[in-house]
C-alpha cells in the first residue's frame, strides 16, 4: 500500500460520479497530485474544497502509478477571504489554474508551493498586484523560462531599463529599445533592478509582460491554450485601471473648472 | 431476460440521481407489481411532462405556459429580479414565501474548468431586463462558492448602471449555527460583514 501525508493547496476539483470528485492539489514534497475525494459533492466537504483553500491530505492507492485516494481536512480557507473582492478572487483562480494547467504532475515544486503560500498572504496587503507579477515571473523561471531583468540585452545602460525583449525574455534599455519600441514589451519600474514604485499601470504592464510568455512560451504547446481565469484577471485588471485612470481624469477636470 | 425491456428499465432508472443498480431494480419491481395504479400513469404523466414543460423565455424558469406563471403574476413586485443559478433555486426561495420580486434562471454558474462560459448561460437576456429603468434592483443569489461568486462578479460588471442597486446574499452563520461548529471562512466572512 502506497501512502503520504503533506499540506496542499486545492488547485481544482473536478465532480466524479454522484458523490465523489478528482481533487488536485499542490503540495510541498509531492508536487502536483490529484486523488479521488469520496463524499466531495456533499455538505461536510464541497466548502473545503474551494480553489485556494488550505488542506491537510492523505493519500493511498494500491499501487504507486494510479490514482488513489485523499483523505482531506481543511487547514485554512483561502477562498472564503477573497469571495466579496473580484479582482482578487480573480488573482487566487488564476494562479491556481496556472499550476493545475502547467505544472507536470508529481513532480515537486516545493519552491513553488511556498510562494503561491506566500501570494495568498500578500493578497491581503497593498502590494498583492506586484507580489502577483513576480509569482509569476518565479513561476516562469520553475518551468525553465526564465526572465533576465537584470542588465540590458543590446548592451546599453543597466541604469535606464524600459522595455522586455518578446524574443529573449532579457531587459531592453530606453535608448537600445527606442528604434523597435511597437515590438517590445513594457518593463514595470517595480522589477527594474532599483526598484522603481509599484503602481496600477506598471502592475497592468507586468501581467501583459508575463501574460505574453505564458502563452507564447508555456502554453504554446497546449491545446487548451492560456487558462480562462488567467485571461479573465487579466482583463478584468485592465479595466479597474481604466476606470481609476477615468476617475482621475474626473477630478482633474472638475479642480480646472474649480479654479 | 438478458437485454430485455426490463433491463433497459432497470438501466435508464439507475442512471438517476440517487439510484445505484441495487435501487433501480427495486424501483423497476415495484412499478412492475403496481402497473395500473402506477407505473402507466407515470409514464403517461412523463410523457406529458416532457412535451409541456418549457423553459420561460423571460427568466428560464420552467413552466407549461409561456411566459412562466412568475412571470404572468400581477402580484408580485416588478422593480426586483432575484438571480439564481437553476430552478432548484428558484424553488427554494419561493418555499420561503419571503420574497415578491420577479426571477431570473442562468441555467448554471460560470466554470472554467466545466467549460461554461457566459455564452452558454441565460446571460443576454439578464442584461436587457436590467437595463429596463422599471427594474430598481437586481438580487444576485448565487452560492457561496467560488464559481458561484466569480459569476456574480462577472454579472455586476456587465448589468451596472445609474439607479440600479445590485446586492448580493448575505454570508455568514446560518440559523441555528453555533461558532464553535463552523469554519474558519464562514466565521471570517461572518464578521467582515457584520452590521
Amino acid at each position: 500500500m502506497e501512502s503520504w501525508k503533506d499540506q496542499g493547496i486545492v488547485l481544482s476539483a473536478r465532480p466524479h460520479g454522484e458523490n465523489g470528485a478528482i481533487v488536485s492539489l499542490l503540495t510541498e514534497e509531492q508536487g502536483r497530485h490529484a486523488g479521488y475525494v469520496r463524499g466531495a459533492q456533499g455538505t461536510k466537504l464541497r466548502g473545503s474544497l474551494e480553489v485556494g483553500n488550505i488542506v491537510d491530505a492523505s493519500w493511498q492507492s494500491r499501487t504507486s502509478d494510479s490514482l488513489g485516494s485523499f483523505s482531506l481536512e481543511l487547514s485554512r480557507g483561502t477562498a472564503a477571504l477573497f469571495m466579496q473582492d473580484p479582482i482578487k478572487l480573480s488573482a487566487l483562480q488564476s494562479a491556481c489554474a496556472l499550476c493545475d494547467e502547467a505544472l507536470p504532475e508529481r513532480e515537486k515544486h516545493a519552491g513553488l508551493y511556498h510562494g503561491l503560500c506566500a501570494l495568498f498572504e500578500t493578497l491581503e496587503s497593498d502590494i498583492w498586484g506586484a507580489a502577483y507579477v513576480m509569482w509569476e515571473i518565479a513561476f516562469l523561471k520553475e518551468l525553465g523560462f526564465s526572465l533576465d531583468l537584470t542588465q540590458c540585452a543590446g548592451g546599453g545602460d543597466n541604469g535606464a531599463l524600459t522595455y522586455v525583449s518578446p524574443k529573449t525574455g532579457r531587459a531592453v534599455s530606453a535608448e537600445q529599445g527606442e528604434p523597435y519600441k511597437e515590438k517590445l514589451l513594457n518593463l514595470p519600474p517595480f522589477l527594474k533592478p532599483e526598484s522603481g514604485e509599484i503602481n496600477e499601470q506598471g502592475v497592468l504592464d507586468g501581467l501583459r509582460m508575463t501574460g505574453y510568455f505564458l502563452e507564447h512560451w508555456v502554453f504554446t504547446h497546449h491545446s487548451r491554450g492560456v487558462p480562462p481565469a488567467r485571461l479573465l484577471f487579466e482583463e478584468r485588471f485592465a479595466k479597474t485601471v481604466e476606470s481609476s485612470h477615468l476617475s482621475s481624469d474626473l477630478e482633474v477636470n472638475k479642480e480646472h473648472a474649480a479654479g | 431476460m438478458q437485454d430485455g425491456p426490463l433491463d433497459h428499465l432497470i438501466k435508464m432508472l439507475s442512471g438517476l440521481p440517487g439510484l445505484g443498480n441495487r435501487s433501480a431494480r427495486r424501483v423497476a419491481l415495484h412499478l412492475l407489481s403496481k402497473r395500473g395504479q402506477l407505473m402507466i400513469p407515470l409514464a403517461d404523466l412523463l410523457k406529458q411532462t416532457a412535451e409541456d414543460i418549457k423553459a420561460c423565455g423571460t427568466c428560464g424558469n420552467l413552466d407549461n405556459v409561456e411566459p412562466c406563471r412568475v412571470c404572468q403574476s400581477a402580484k408580485r413586485d416588478r422593480s426586483q429580479i432575484c438571480v439564481v443559478a437553476q430552478v432548484s433555486d428558484l424553488w427554494a426561495i419561493e418555499r420561503t414565501a419571503s420574497f415578491k420580486g420577479m426571477y431570473h434562471v442562468l441555467g448554471g454558474v460560470l466554470s472554467a474548468l466545466d467549460g461554461v462560459g457566459p455564452s452558454d448561460l441565460n446571460l443576454d437576456t439578464l442584461v436587457s431586463r436590467s437595463q429596463d429603468n422599471a427594474i430598481s434592483e437586481v438580487i444576485l443569489a448565487l452560492s457561496a462558492t467560488v464559481d458561484g461568486q466569480s459569476t456574480a462578479h462577472y454579472i455586476n460588471d456587465h448589468i451596472a448602471r445609474d439607479g440600479l442597486t445590485i446586492t448580493h446574499l448575505a454570508h455568514g452563520v446560518p440559523v441555528g449555527g453555533e461558532l464553535d461548529y463552523l469554519d474558519d471562512g464562514t466565521i471570517t466572512t461572518a464578521l467582515r460583514s457584520r452590521k
